[in-house]
């Protein structure tokens, strides 16, 4: 047992010191040998421990598909629900229990086709929850039908002639539905994937973080262009609030914005200066509107390298906080009496 | 008031009387019927009202399709229904005396707008000619007044233009129905100075209106008799007016109460429930939480998270709202947490007709989901019974830790009658114990372990020593953990279907409502047709006939003594507003010959209709 000062005002709660062991609960793990999930699993129960959150205060929900077995697997609470409603599961735990440290665990089929909507309305109420969106491109626990962040053309045992989809794009989507903070990681790179997670946490409000997972049996390699060691440095952009968008294996390229017209410019050339390129802001609204746009495969004609990291954070109220505002507002002119409300304004008697 | 001139008054006193108010959807008439219902429950008169409004919330302006009505029964003796057939019609335009004429009995009154009956508004209900001066209503007293023109005369002067004072000539008939039937202004005044408050030239208008109704009732020579209706002979007690949603809303409150749990209500705005929303989120100071989702599934999802925290948790609908959220229903059954389900009933199938009554939600609340998959069933049987449903409904869901329906319809939810209202003192206690916290040395914890009653134990976040996964896959018995054993699904299936059953140990076991444990004839009812077959029932007892009554609330599972009841008599009657589904129920487990009497018209069964019916059972012989 050792002191933590939890609440940061002096006093010390007495909590036993928990390690990522205490996370793992007794349930045998069973996504495919090579998952991307393990990956996260792994992480996420490394950086539980630094949260210093009780164990009984966090929640993980989830819906259905791979990803959502997650919460079978934490030693913590957890509810594994129905297809897509995991959002609006947490949201009725979180008005009704703000103290609760609520995560939801998902996948891409899960949170952004069957459970869009309610992924939609959790943004704009920001909420005071994490959102990990395990991102593979594809329907594993249905045995890989395309999903709606599927490429166009993608041959599955659904579109056998290729999807003719127009694949959506998570980030955009969650900064227009009004975001308050929206990341990117993936499940390779675990020292970035530990960052976010905590950032994550750290947010106040609905904090939407987007990974990149590999699914090794339905859609092995479909993030290698931006997760392979040797293609990472070219075609990866990783933001860091108020440093240059710098990237390329010897940090020789980076973004400058014409107007709002993002380019690449090579810093080996002469009259080229660090000085001159874009500089992250988390906190400008158009600014992560436009990474987001950073979106075309690698190889096409105008692309830009892919960010990842924070893209965008706000604080702004939480639905729940000014739902309990309005409680205490209305409590503090005197408490509901029952029996009045039971009478009403008229009454008569009948003797 | 202007001065009154003394003549000659015949007063008549009256033991029932049934009114319908009826205009445009735009006319007010729902307000006009409210107002005068208050002020006759206030003076003592028992009553239940009936409001009947189109889908539309401005259908075409004059037509039959726009008609809005209202109809109250009031009188000196029980009143149960709004009535069969009308003795007042008030009908503001051409259109609402056209489609409600067949309602009023012969030689009765009919208050008619003159201003409504011009030639665009004839032609508008598809009149070729007037009826106030064709000699088509020679059967009935026909009271022709311009009270369009009477309105805009007592309100010269004003300053209000033209539209504004025409939308006060509701007050100007309400005003002369109080003075046709005695009855005082004051608690309208008060109701309309509040209604305004930020707009009082709109409420002094309104109330000059009302007055002037009131002061054209007696000044002119037109109306010879005006009307007494002695106070109720009601059970002693106090009495306040109600209406259903708003009973269902209150009884949720009181459950939070009583339980000692905060109430969460999560719910999509659907007619003809969403007054249940709207009321409950006005109680923000009893620490009630609304939570107004993006559809009907999240609404019922969000009343799972939260019943998932420890709160009281409901959500609100009616029969489209009902199929959406039955996925999570099932997962609520699998995770056996405490969530009570409103379904306002009205006419299906999909929209079908949202501003109808009907009893058709039986069988979906019943077999509704997919898998086996239990829920137990409560009905509210009129307005105030709505309290007691929603409550009982609340007791049973955290006694069992199982999501509960409650089932209304549209006629209870929006219809009125005088309550005795319970105080806080005489409803009962049921205060929750969740899971207690665990110390590392105990046992694990078995989130699936069940009690005597067949539920589990509540566990919520937050709990030292609880942490546990819960979800929609099979969970091995006590323990929880996942298991596609198909030995243990069929246990858990098992327990889950006993435990429901275990209910009827913990609810009162079926009386006869009206008349004697064994007979010819048991008149079988569920929910809102309460009242239509009480006032039935006896009346043909008071004539001699040998039928009962039993008023089915509970109807998963029913009362244990139900079959024996029903045995006891040689046939039995079930009327429902549906196509036959408590019918099929009782049939199938009580293997009797039940006669169905059915009736899908959006309107509540009429008194006389029933009547019919019970004495052509009654006369039935055996094949």
């Amino acid at each position: 047992m050792s002191a933590l000062d939890l609440q940061g005002n002096g006093k010390h709660m007495d909590l036993p010191v928990l390690t990522p062991k205490d996370f793992v609960s007794e349930q045998e793990v069973r996504w495919c040998p090579g998952c991307g999930d393990y990956s996260i699993l792994k992480q996420v129960q490394a950086v539980l421990p630094e949260l210093g959150v009780p164990r009984e205060n966090i929640v993980f929900v989830s819906g259905i598909g791979c990803s959502s077995r997650f919460p079978y697997y934490m030693e913590t609470f957890g509810i594994h629900s129905i297809h897509g409603r995991a959002a609006a599961i947490a949201t009725g735990l979180k008005v009704a229990r703000p103290d609760l440290d609520v995560w939801i665990v998902g996948g891409d089929g899960d949170l952004l086709s069957i459970g869009g909507n309610h992924m939609l309305h959790l943004l704009r109420r920001n909420l005071n929850v994490n959102v990990l969106l395990f991102n593979n491109e594809i329907y594993g626990l249905t045995k890989g039908q395309y999903s709606p962040t599927s490429p166009t053309g993608f041959v599955t045992k659904s579109s056998p002639y290729g999807t003719v989809d127009y694949p959506i794009n998570p980030l955009a989507f969650a900064l227009g539905a009004g975001g308050t903070f929206i990341a990117r990681t993936m499940d390779r790179d675990v020292k970035h994937l530990r960052e976010m997670l905590k950032r994550a946490h750290a947010h106040k409000g609905t904090s939407f973080l987007e990974i990149y997972q590999n699914c090794v049996i339905f859609n092995d390699g479909a993030f290698e262009d931006f997760t392979g060691k040797d293609v990472k440095a070219e075609n990866d952009l990783f933001l860091e609030h108020g440093k240059p968008l710098v990237f390329g294996k010897n940090n020789d390229k980076g973004i400058k914005l014409f107007g709002l017209k993002p380019i690449v410019v090579d810093l080996t050339l002469p009259n080229v200066s660090k000085d001159d390129l874009w500089i992250h802001d988390e906190h400008d609204r158009t600014k992560a509107d436009i990474l987001t746009r950073f979106f075309d495969e690698p190889g096409s004609e105008h692309y830009m390298p892919r960010p990842f990291g924070v893209f965008y954070s706000e604080a702004r109220f939480c639905y729940e906080d000014a739902l309990i505002d309005q409680i205490q507002h209305a409590t503090e002119k005197g408490e509901g009496d029952l029996d009045a409300l039971l009478r009403g304004k008229e009454t008569w008697t009948v003797a | 008031m202007s001065e009154v001139k003394n003549r000659p008054l015949h007063v008549e006193t009256k033991q029932d009387v049934t009114i319908l108010f009826a205009g445009d959807s735009g006319d007010g008439m729902q307000l006009t019927g409210t107002q005068f219902s208050e002020t006759t429950a206030i003076l003592g008169n028992d009553l239940n009202t009936f409001p009947n409004y189109p889908a539309e919330i401005r259908a075409p302006a004059g037509t039959l399709a726009g008609v809005s009505g209202f109809q109250v029964q009031f009188g000196s003796k029980e009143i149960f229904t709004p009535g069969d057939k009308i003795d007042v019609l008030v009908a503001m335009n051409a259109a609402a005396l056209k489609a409600n004429l067949k309602f009023l009995k012969e030689g009765k009154i009919i208050i008619a707008n003159v201003d409504g009956f011009d030639e665009k508004n004839l032609q508008l209900a598809n009149c070729k000619t007037n009826p106030l001066t064709d000699g088509s209503l020679t059967k009935y007293h026909v009271y022709a007044i311009e009270i369009g023109k009477l309105t805009r005369m007592a309100l010269e002067g004003t300053g209000l233009g033209t539209k504004e004072i025409d939308r006060s000539k509701n007050m100007f008939v309400l005003g002369l129905l109080f003075w046709l039937y005695n009855r005082p202004l004051d608690y309208t005044i008060k109701s309309i100075r509040e209604k305004f408050k930020k707009k009082p030239e709109i409420a002094e208008a309104n109330i000059k209106a009302l007055q002037a109704g009131y002061s054209y009732g007696d000044a002119t020579e037109i109306f010879t008799t005006r009307y007494e209706v002695r106070k109720a002979q009601l059970p002693a007690g106090t009495y306040r007016h109600i209406m259903g949603n708003q009973a269902t809303a209150y009884g949720l409150i009181a459950a939070s109460k009583k339980s000692g749990l905060p109430l969460f209500l999560g719910s999509y705005p659907i007619t003809p429930a969403s007054d249940i929303l709207h009321e409950l989120s006005k109680h923000k100071n009893f620490g009630v939480k609304t939570f107004q989702a993006e559809d009907e599934i999240a609404a019922m999802c969000a009343a799972i998270g939260a019943a998932y925290g420890g709160h009281l948790a409901a959500t609100s609908t009616s029969g489209p709202g009902m199929d959406l959220k039955e996925e999570a229903i099932g997962l609520a059954v699998s995770l056996e947490l405490p969530i009570v389900i409103i379904d306002v009933q009205r006419g299906g199938p999909s929209t079908g007709l949202p501003t109808k009554t009907e009893q058709s939600d039986l069988l979906m609340a019943m077999f509704g989901r997919h898998g086996e998959s239990p829920v137990p069933i409560i009905a509210a049987n009129s307005p105030a019974d709505c309290f007691n449903a929603v409550f009982e409904a609340a007791r049973l869901a955290v006694e069992f830790m199982t999501p509960v329906i409650c089932l209304t319809d549209g006629y209870i939810a929006n219809g009125a009658e005088p309550w005795r209202f319970p105080t806080t003192s005489e409803l009962p206690d049921f205060k929750v114990k969740f899971a207690a916290p665990r110390n590392p040395n105990d046992p694990p914890f078995l989130p699936y372990k069940r009690k005597e009653n067949g539920a589990r134990e509540w566990a919520i976040p937050g709990t030292k020593g609880l942490e546990h996964r819960v979800g929609g896959l099979e969970k091995q018995h006590e323990t929880g953990n996942i298991s596609y054993d198909g030995e243990n699904h069929e246990l858990m299936t098992k327990l889950r279907a006993e435990k429901v059953e275990k209910i009827a140990n913990a609810i009162p076991l079926q009386t006869i409502d009206n008349g004697t444990t064994k007979g010819k004839l048991l008149v079988l009812g569920w929910g809102s047709t309460y009242g239509s077959i009480k006032t039935a029932v006896r009346d043909l007892r008071d004539e001699g006939y040998d039928v009962s009554h039993a008023h089915l609330t509970y109807l998963n599972p029913f009362p244990k003594n139900l079959g024996e009841l029903i045995y006891n008599f040689d046939k039995v009657l079930i009327p429902e507003l549906n196509m036959g589904q408590l019918s099929r129920l009782i049939r199938e487990k009580f293997l009797v010959p039940a006669v169905q009497f059915n009736k899908v018209q959006g309107m509540p069964f009429t008194v006389s209709e029933l009547k019919e019916k019970i004495i052509a059972t009654l006369n039935q012989k055996e094949k």
